[in-house]
């Protein structure tokens, strides 16, 4: 049995889905030999240490409690380089302007020789290169396919099991958000408006969907692909950003009637990054409904793939933390 | 080169084969024959509209052998246009003048605002437009909605291409 020595940063929803994760597929890890252990938990206000591993279950009962998991006030950085272990859970807020903690938890646990898994857009779209050079000096694994599309594989699609193909474009739905929101309006001949308040009572949208509803969330993600498939040096600056604030009901009515939805879609290809609202035909493999992700991934040998999955959501991201984690200490 | 040709069937069964037979003996390739069925004429004929490829010497035969059918040929006009997108624009399509849009369009003599559905819900709020442009090809095209990006940029209008279309 190998043990894995990790540590959660951020305990909001995805950190929690990843501890409830751990605990449902134990058993299953342990049947690949592997054994994960959680030495430490952080959220904003402090940490759970036990260099022994923590109980993740007294962690989640705790938070949902006390409303934080913190027993010592300690930053995520200092247990980084105090606490041994092998694995950094990323898990905090995305920041897209600094990177916020994320960017010093990562380069915190590259430079003590750790891996890190992570879910936190803000980082990568801000500083991939100085990440993926630091990574790579430290012969640290870095993953990080949580952070596009939350469950729904495509970097890891495009990158490991349609190895040996030239990736020619990637296009898609890469917020859920704007999706229920475009796909409510048509439903309902809502307003804009309407729809996005529906969306917060229903914590579909954040109380500030700035960053959905401008598409910035899409850009930063299409960054990322950019980066990480297509072997350019992008920041967000170098994305062409339209979001979805003025689609009326009545234009999404018009274009359903000549057999078309309208979708946020991002592009990215060598040549190009785009976020922009798209007439899609509605029998078209890109035109899917509610929260959904959906990308179409262009290849040179296989053709056109599609992949279709809940972009958003505690143990569906966290799913994709976990086969990043099996893929990095599974063999 | 590409022509549109309407004809006259009477309502009678076989017409429709008395119409083909010209076009494949002069080898012009069919490429859309829409049936108006539900709307006769006072002569009690049925519209049908063809639009066939073919060379420009052969298309006087065709007509001929037609009318030797008993089919009558309304009309024969050279189809120019091989393109064809839906545009959604959204914003103050109405109050920035969407007859200066539709002519800059109209105005390249390649492409042409061939129909215009438009919402407007009310004053103050977003009006809504859904422009079919035809052109000659896709280049033409392609210019077509460059002028139209440079106008909606102007005129603050968001406008929405359809996802096969370089934006």
């Amino acid at each position: 049995m190998k043990t894995v020595y990790c540590s959660i940063h951020g305990f909001g929803a995805i950190g929690q889905g990843v501890a409830e994760v751990l605990l449902r597929k134990k058993e299953y890890l342990e049947s690949l030999g592997l054994e994960v252990k959680v030495v430490a938990v952080v959220d904003s206000k402090g940490a759970t240490v036990n260099p022994e591993g923590v109980d993740l279950a007294d962690c989640l009962a705790r938070k949902r409690t006390a409303g934080t998991v913190a027993l010592e006030s300690i930053s995520g950085v200092e247990i980084i380089q105090s606490v041994d272990h092998d694995l950094v859970i990323e898990t905090t807020p995305t920041n897209i302007r600094t990177g916020g903690v994320g960017l010093q938890n990562m380069l915190a646990a590259f430079q003590t020789g750790k891996d890190v898994i992570t879910s936190n857009k803000g980082p990568l779209t801000l500083k991939y290169r100085e990440l993926m050079e630091t990574a790579k000096a430290a012969g640290s694994h870095f993953r990080f396919e949580a952070t596009v599309g939350g469950s729904m594989p495509i970097i890891n699609l495009a990158n490991e099991v349609l190895a040996g193909n030239k990736i020619k474009s990637i296009k898609g739905i890469l917020n859920g958000t704007c999706n229920y929101i475009l796909t409510r309006m048509l439903e309902e001949r809502a307003s804009y408006n309407d729809i996005l308040a529906e969306s917060m009572q229903l914590g579909i949208a954040e109380t500030d969907p700035t960053y959905d509803v401008e598409g910035i969330d899409t850009a930063c993600k299409l960054v990322i692909l950019a980066n990480a498939i297509f072997g350019l040096d992008v920041t967000y600056n170098d994305v062409d950003v339209t979001g979805i604030t003025k689609v009326t009901p009545e234009a999404l009515e018009m274009a359903y009637e000549r057999g078309h939805v309208i979708k946020l879609i991002g592009e990215v290809s060598k040549e190009r990054i785009h976020v922009a609202p798209r007439l899609v035909p509605i029998n078209h493999p890109l035109a899917v409904g509610g929260t959904l992700n959906v990308a179409s991934v262009e290849t040179e040998l296989a053709g056109e793939i599609t992949v279709t999955g809940k972009g958003a959501g505690p143990i569906e991201t966290a799913s994709a933390i976990l086969s990043d984690l099996i893929a990095i200490y599974g063999n | 080169m590409r022509v549109s040709m309407d004809i006259e069937l009477k309502d009678v069964p076989g017409q429709m084969l008395l119409a083909l037979q010209p076009l494949s003996e002069y080898k012009a390739n069919l490429i859309t024959v829409v049936h108006h069925h539900q709307k006769r004429t006072p002569r009690k004929t049925v519209p049908v509209k063809l639009i066939l490829e073919t060379r420009p010497e052969s298309i006087e035969t065709i007509k001929a052998k037609l009318e030797e059918n008993g089919i009558r040929v309304v009309r024969v006009g050279e189809h120019r246009f091989r393109e064809s997108i839906n545009v959604v624009l959204i914003g103050h399509v109405v109050h920035t003048g969407i007859q200066d849009t539709i002519d800059e369009i109209d105005r390249t003599g390649f492409a042409e605002v061939v129909d215009l559905s438009l919402s407007m819900p009310g004053i103050n709020m977003l009006s809504s437009a859904l422009m079919k442009i035809d052109a000659v090809g896709k280049e033409d095209l392609q210019k077509a909605l460059a002028i139209l990006k440079e106008v909606s940029t102007k005129k603050d209008l968001l406008m929405v291409l359809p996802i096969d279309i370089q934006a």
